[in-house]
């Protein structure tokens, strides 16, 4: 018996290893998803070693020096300096500390509760319960995530944790309503009426059930949301309703960059073009994903 | 199909109730008092508590919450803190300048999606198709105030083929206000001139708006027809002989046109989201413009109205699309009408 279970277990782990090398295959078939992955690596490992890698850490902080202001891009400066003379190049990388940790806290926020609540009220479909769930959703969804999340933080005090806080409550119905969607129709599955049948609980069959097969979709979405979501963080930083200067939040340093325009231009458009390219890379990761797991849902 | 509109009615008037008290609590449980927010910290405790009566700031919530409903209905959004007038004003004086921009950005963003998604989807798989899907990726990776930045410096700073900010230059009297369409009101007041000198100020700022839209709409377009090209019915109509020009517009375009339509009535409320970037860059003095303002400096009532007028237009546009999409697909029409 427990031999038997020893096979089987070695089966299910050498599966699973074979369905990863098929994945990645089918993933590696796609170059601008694998440059993708290869930029997105680069770009957490720079903004993780950030103060061992950026030739000027201090500058990441308050920090004057005059006599270095608005200089051009040189081999010293990669991006030039900014009016106070720092390193742009050192701020930026700091910068996606800041754009990296508002996807990551945003998402896991974000995501659980509105998985849950999809998941309930899919499996409730046709119940009070999924009408009162869905017309909350209905509800956040009725403006632009944007201008919800733009009105919330500038109603509390503009912050990095307001904004996360912000862009959180704003991001969830976007997953009660994908996972509602899956939800309602794995619920009329055999595999589901079976368990019903032999009397599993409601709680087993929505998290052992259901939820396993809603994870592809759920798991795509978020890496193409991580970009959505660093965008909308860009923009309220850039707006001045998020990181606050003289943190190097990227959306702060574009603002603060473009009031300099034509003459320093670097000032805006490096910043600008930093944004741009990390969520270049999330996007192109997260299709190749959606390739990967055939889902057509997100 | 009139059971049809009015159950949409009825869904869209619920969303905004429940927006309403979702945006009026929040703005009621922060911290801070709204009293003493909208007189300044110079008024005396005496004049911030007779306010606080007024606003029924005392009362519990249910109660303040009536007594704001009630004032809605009849128009009254309460006092700016910041340009001490009523938030109705300033929103009748505000909302055409943004309007004419996001009439203007969805033409171009209509116009250039279709014809580039046609064009990529008939010649699929060609370097038009390819440059294409390089700029739809860029266009959606792309935030709009990067977008305008970039723009503004290119066209206007460096190149100077472009005016800059603003609708029309500071030494130019704008015409009388009647519709508060730059454009039309220079037309009306006899201004030919002034319309062109208002509509090239309009350029950058509505491409900007329109990137991100030229790149979905375009994509939709261009999958639409790569999947009916491969159709029975049009290669029927090739061995016919139907001249390419009519086999495009009258066969292929016309299928794609229910998502598209739907995808522009979604992307309308997304360009007045964006319109408070681009706005901020181009110093457009709108709507959006104000709603920035009024979140800077922690306006209440201006950031519960400007919030309530998106979820409006929101819904407006949305049931617009619903009723026009209804009228173009047979299959949804004779469905609701079966029903």
């Amino acid at each position: 018996m427990r031999e038997q279970l020893k096979t089987d277990l070695l089966v299910s782990l050498k599966q699973k290893r074979r369905g990863f090398a098929k994945g990645w295959y089918k993933f590696s078939r796609n170059l601008l998803s694998v440059l993708g992955l290869v930029v997105l690596i680069l770009i957490v490992l720079a903004a993780l070693l950030a103060p061992y890698i950026t030739p000027y850490p201090k500058h990441a902080k308050p920090y004057t020096n005059f006599k270095d202001a608005g200089k051009p891009p040189s081999t010293e400066h990669f991006f030039g300096t900014d009016r106070v003379g720092r390193d742009i190049f050192s701020r930026v990388i700091f910068g996606y500390r800041f754009s990296l940790t508002i996807g990551l806290v945003v998402l896991s926020l974000g995501v659980a509760p509105g998985v849950i609540l999809g998941l309930i009220a899919g499996y409730h479909k046709g119940t009070w319960i999924e009408t009162v769930i869905m017309r909350i959703t209905d509800i956040f969804l009725a403006v632009p995530p944007l201008v919800l999340a733009l009105a919330i933080t500038a109603m509390l005090t503009p912050n990095l944790t307001n904004q996360m806080m912000a862009i959180a409550l704003v991001w969830w119905p976007w997953y009660s309503r994908l996972v509602f969607a899956l939800a309602s129709s794995l619920r009329n599955e055999y595999f589901v009426r079976e368990a019903e049948l032999t009397g599993a609980s409601k709680l087993h069959i929505m998290l052992k059930e259901i939820l396993p097969n809603c994870l592809a979709p759920v798991m795509t979405k978020m890496t193409l949301d991580m970009g959505i979501v660093i965008l909308l963080g860009a923009t309220l930083s850039f707006i001045g309703l998020g990181v606050q200067p003289p943190k190097p939040g990227l959306g702060t340093m574009v603002a603060e960059g473009s009031k300099r325009l034509p003459g320093e231009w670097w000032g805006a458009i490096f910043p600008a073009l930093a944004i741009v390219v990390v969520i270049l890379a999330f996007n192109l990761v997260g299709d190749g994903l959606r390739d990967v797991f055939a889902v057509e849902e997100v | 199909m009139l059971t049809f509109i009015g159950k949409r009615l009825f869904q869209s008037l619920f969303v905004l109730f429940g927006l309403s008290l979702l945006i009026f609590f929040i703005a009621r449980v922060m911290p801070g008092d709204p009293a003493r927010a909208a007189l300044g910290h110079l008024a005396t405790e005496e004049q911030v508590e007779r306010v606080r009566e007024e606003m029924h700031l005392n009362d519990p919530f249910p109660v303040q919450y009536y007594h704001w409903l009630r004032n809605l209905v009849r128009g009254d959004l309460g006092k700016s803190s910041y340009t001490r007038r009523p938030v109705t004003m300033d929103l009748i004086q505000y909302i055409p300048a943004t309007f004419e921009l996001i009439l203007f950005a969805t033409l171009i963003s209509a116009i250039v999606g279709q014809v580039t998604g046609v064009l990529a989807g008939y010649f699929h798989n060609s370097w038009f198709d390819g440059l294409s899907r390089l700029v739809s990726y860029l266009g959606i990776a792309t935030p709009s105030f990067v977008v305008a930045i970039f723009l503004l410096f290119i066209f206007s700073q460096v190149l100077k083929l472009a005016p800059g900010v603003g609708r029309l230059p500071i030494m130019m009297t704008p015409p009388p206000r009647i519709t508060g369409f730059m454009t039309l009101d220079s037309l009306m007041a006899g201004r030919p001139d002034l319309a062109l000198t208002a509509l090239k100020h309009m350029i950058l700022p509505a491409i900007s708006l329109a990137v991100i839209h030229i790149a979905q709409e375009g994509r939709i377009t261009r999958t639409s027809i790569v999947e009916n090209m491969q159709k029975d019915y049009i290669t029927v109509h090739k061995v016919h002989g139907i001249r390419t020009s009519r086999l495009v517009f009258k066969y292929l375009l016309k299928p794609s046109i229910i998502p598209t339509v739907t995808v522009m009535g979604l992307d309308f409320a997304f360009l007045m989201s964006n319109a408070f970037l681009v706005e901020m860059v181009y110093m457009w003095p709108g709507f959006s413009r104000y709603a920035v303002t009024a979140m800077l400096n922690k306006d209440l009532n201006a950031i519960v109205a400007v919030v309530l007028v998106i979820g409006l237009t929101f819904a407006m546009v949305n049931l617009l699309v619903d009723i026009i999409t209804m009228f173009l697909d047979p299959t949804i029409r004779l469905r609701s009408e079966g029903s």
